[in-house]
């Protein structure tokens, strides 16, 4: 553990997980109106890639990598397209949080009672509101895990 | 207006939006940040008051999220409300004006007095989300919505209070956080054990089935001291002095505004959601003694402090008293028929004393901030002559600490004489301990007004910069109008605020339709 790496066992396997991890995170935002999990949960599964990582290969190399400022930028970004779209239902329709895209062309469909093959063309703003979630989930969660794990480095 | 309706929504969504904007200006240019920012903080004091306004001249505002008639509480398929309802009445209006304001000096004031930084950009998105926190726990009528507020609230006042990351800035944010994880922990609890009896989170609807169980009054408990010790009464105090006196001066300004939104949930938990079905004297009783000891406590552990920011914590403390006292009295007497003569004086004078609070304790401690910009320390020996130069700053002290201490004609006078007229008659002893403590509160601005003010010129210092100036200059403003006009203050504004409070029925009926 010279400088914060793992063996190249465990480096190389890291990075064959990678793009199943950040597919199954994705996975799980997308459907979050429709099964279990959402915004919340894909964003975490997303950031515990960035931890694998952070293991793998040290923090001094996920740094360069991957940027803080991008990462606060994600969550910012998230949490606006939140907050227009809770303002969105004020003047696109009645009220503060309306669900105003069912019926409409975007996801827009209203699903059958009872169980669907996966109807992403639903829910309404919902899907919005978990891909809102996941960015800022994705942001926030890494940017700790990065600042955690710098956090030896000062002394 | 077409969005009329909507203010209330926007009030609290607006914040949290700028807040996340912020950083993402900030990358365009700093000054664009710095103008956002002052307009937001402006457009939500515009938004408050239009709201206000609109509540004391006419009824209780409803606003249903997401709904299709928003001001309907209880959807048409249902008996009881489901969504999360914000209900602003009186009292709820009058707290929102209170936060508006404050945040709205400590905007102004941190343009100068926060230096120019990576790190500034989060500061506003902090400060903002603790605008946002403070409204929504003011302005919503859900309790679980008002765990979460109170949640928010927390955390980024935390976040600001460790902004200079100072070991003792850590150490205040640390003791912070865990009193307010404590406190939210046992309003959860409590939420849980009222929504496990009725399934219910609305206030106004828990409000209308409470059976008053064994369960209930355990949860009273819970709320009453969580959110005692959220606003800092004794003997629940002990984390105000760290936390105020290590925090940037805007943000303890902030502070200040946040405790009192603690007091808030703490006056709505026990006069609207318990209300008659509690033992009014019994938890008035309670409350007055929380007051007293706040007082005296208080004010005997600022006189010896050294550190300028520390005293005006303990005083912070001592004043929470009065309005604990205040509200306290009137409890004690609601439902008796003095209510209506001197009950309601007590709680008008004690109501009044929180805006008066917020204005003048805000005003101390952003001119300490001053003293601190220029000279880099809070203790007061190595202070002194520095009304030479900062001759804007000293005024602006004396009006707060002339203020604090109950002198006409600022707005100190007009709701601590309310408070000793009204509690005379329950009990002079009560209205004795007020005064002692108010002439004590005289004492040690005196001596701080001396050991930093006056005497020789000791230091080579300038006034500080306009923006400073200018957030103060706000809180004066609001002090001196209040202390020339209290009449029209108590009757426009105090008193709709204190009927709302007494008046439970009026609330339940906003949304149960009277049914």
């Amino acid at each position: 553990m010279n400088d914060g790496r793992m063996s190249i066992i465990v480096r190389t396997i890291a990075t064959m997980l990678l793009p199943f991890i950040l597919v199954f995170s994705f996975y799980v935002i997308m459907h979050g109106h429709l099964t279990p999990g959402g915004g919340f949960q894909g964003g975490a599964i997303a950031a515990s890639a960035i931890v694998m990582m952070i293991a793998a290969y040290g923090h001094e190399r996920m740094k360069k990598k991957v940027s803080e400022e991008g990462l606060s930028m994600a969550e910012s970004i998230g949490a606006a397209i939140f907050a227009l779209v809770a303002f969105a239902g004020v003047f696109m329709a009645t009220s503060f949080m309306y669900n105003f895209l069912v019926g409409t062309p975007v996801f827009g469909k209203i699903p059958p009672f009872g169980g669907n093959s996966g109807i992403l063309d639903s829910g309404g703003v919902l899907p919005i509101l978990n891909i809102a979630v996941g960015m800022k989930v994705i942001g926030g969660l890494a940017a700790v895990v990065m600042i955690m794990a710098m956090a030896g480095d000062e002394e | 207006m077409i969005y009329n309706e909507a203010i209330p929504a926007i009030a609290i969504g607006l914040p949290l939006l700028a807040a996340f904007l912020t950083p993402l200006i900030n990358i365009a240019s700093k000054k664009a940040r710095n103008a956002f920012v002052l307009a937001i903080l402006i457009i939500e004091e515009l938004l408050v008051i239009l709201l206000a306004w609109h509540v004391f001249t006419n009824d209780i505002v409803i606003y249903t999220m997401g709904a299709k008639n928003p001001t309907g509480a209880i959807p048409t398929q249902a008996a009881v409300p489901i969504r999360i309802v914000l209900e602003i009445d009186g009292m709820a209006a009058f707290m929102g004006l209170i936060s508006a304001t404050v945040s709205l000096a400590a905007g102004i004031y941190s343009i100068a007095f926060i230096k120019e930084s990576n790190a500034k950009a989060r500061y506003y998105t902090l400060l903002l989300l603790m605008l946002a926190g403070m409204i929504g726990m003011e302005f919503t009528g859900d309790l679980f919505n008002l765990f979460v507020f109170l949640e928010i609230l927390s955390i980024t006042s935390c976040g600001l209070i460790a902004y200079r990351q100072h070991a003792d800035a850590v150490e205040g944010a640390f003791k912070y956080m865990v009193i307010s994880n404590i406190a939210a922990l046992f309003v959860l609890f409590a939420v849980a054990l009222l929504y496990a009896q009725y399934d219910l989170l609305n206030i106004a609807a828990i409000a209308h089935v409470m059976q008053y169980t064994q369960l209930d009054k355990i949860a009273l408990v819970l709320f009453v001291a969580a959110f005692a010790m959220k606003c800092g009464a004794v003997p629940m105090h002990f984390w105000a002095p760290d936390s105020y006196s290590t925090a940037p001066a805007a943000i303890t300004a902030m502070l200040v505004a946040a405790s009192q939104a603690s007091l808030y949930a703490l006056f709505r938990v026990s006069f609207t959601l318990y209300g008659s079905l509690m033992s009014y004297q019994t938890i008035g009783i309670a409350i007055i003694i929380f007051g007293l000891l706040s007082m005296f406590i208080g004010v005997t552990m600022a006189l010896p402090q050294k550190d300028i920011k520390r005293l005006m914590a303990y005083h912070a403390i001592s004043q929470t008293g009065y309005m604990l006292l205040g509200v306290g009295v009137g409890l004690y007497l609601l439902g008796s028929q003095d209510f209506n003569t001197y009950g309601i004086k007590a709680m008008e004078g004690g109501i009044f004393h929180i805006i008066n609070h917020a204005m003048y304790k805000g005003l101390l401690f952003l001119t300490a901030g001053a003293i601190y910009y220029r000279l880099g320390t809070r203790n007061l020996n190595e202070m002194g002559g520095l009304g030479h130069t900062m001759k804007f700053t000293s005024i602006f002290f004396m009006i707060g600490a002339l203020a604090i201490a109950g002198i006409p004609p600022f707005n100190g006078f007009a709701s601590k004489l309310l408070i000793y007229e009204a509690c005379y008659k329950v009990s002079p002893i009560l209205s004795i301990v007020a005064m002692l403590v108010s002439i004590l509160t005289l004492a040690s601005f005196i001596k701080v007004f001396h050991s930093a003010f006056m005497g020789p010129k000791l230091h080579d210092v300038k006034e500080v910069p306009k923006s400073m100036l200018l957030g103060m200059a706000v809180l004066t403003f609001v002090i001196i109008f209040f202390g020339v006009f209290p009449g029209w203050v108590v009757n426009h504004i105090v008193h709709p605020a204190a009927m709302a409070l007494a008046d439970k029925m009026a609330y339940i009926a906003a949304v149960t339709g009277g049914a």
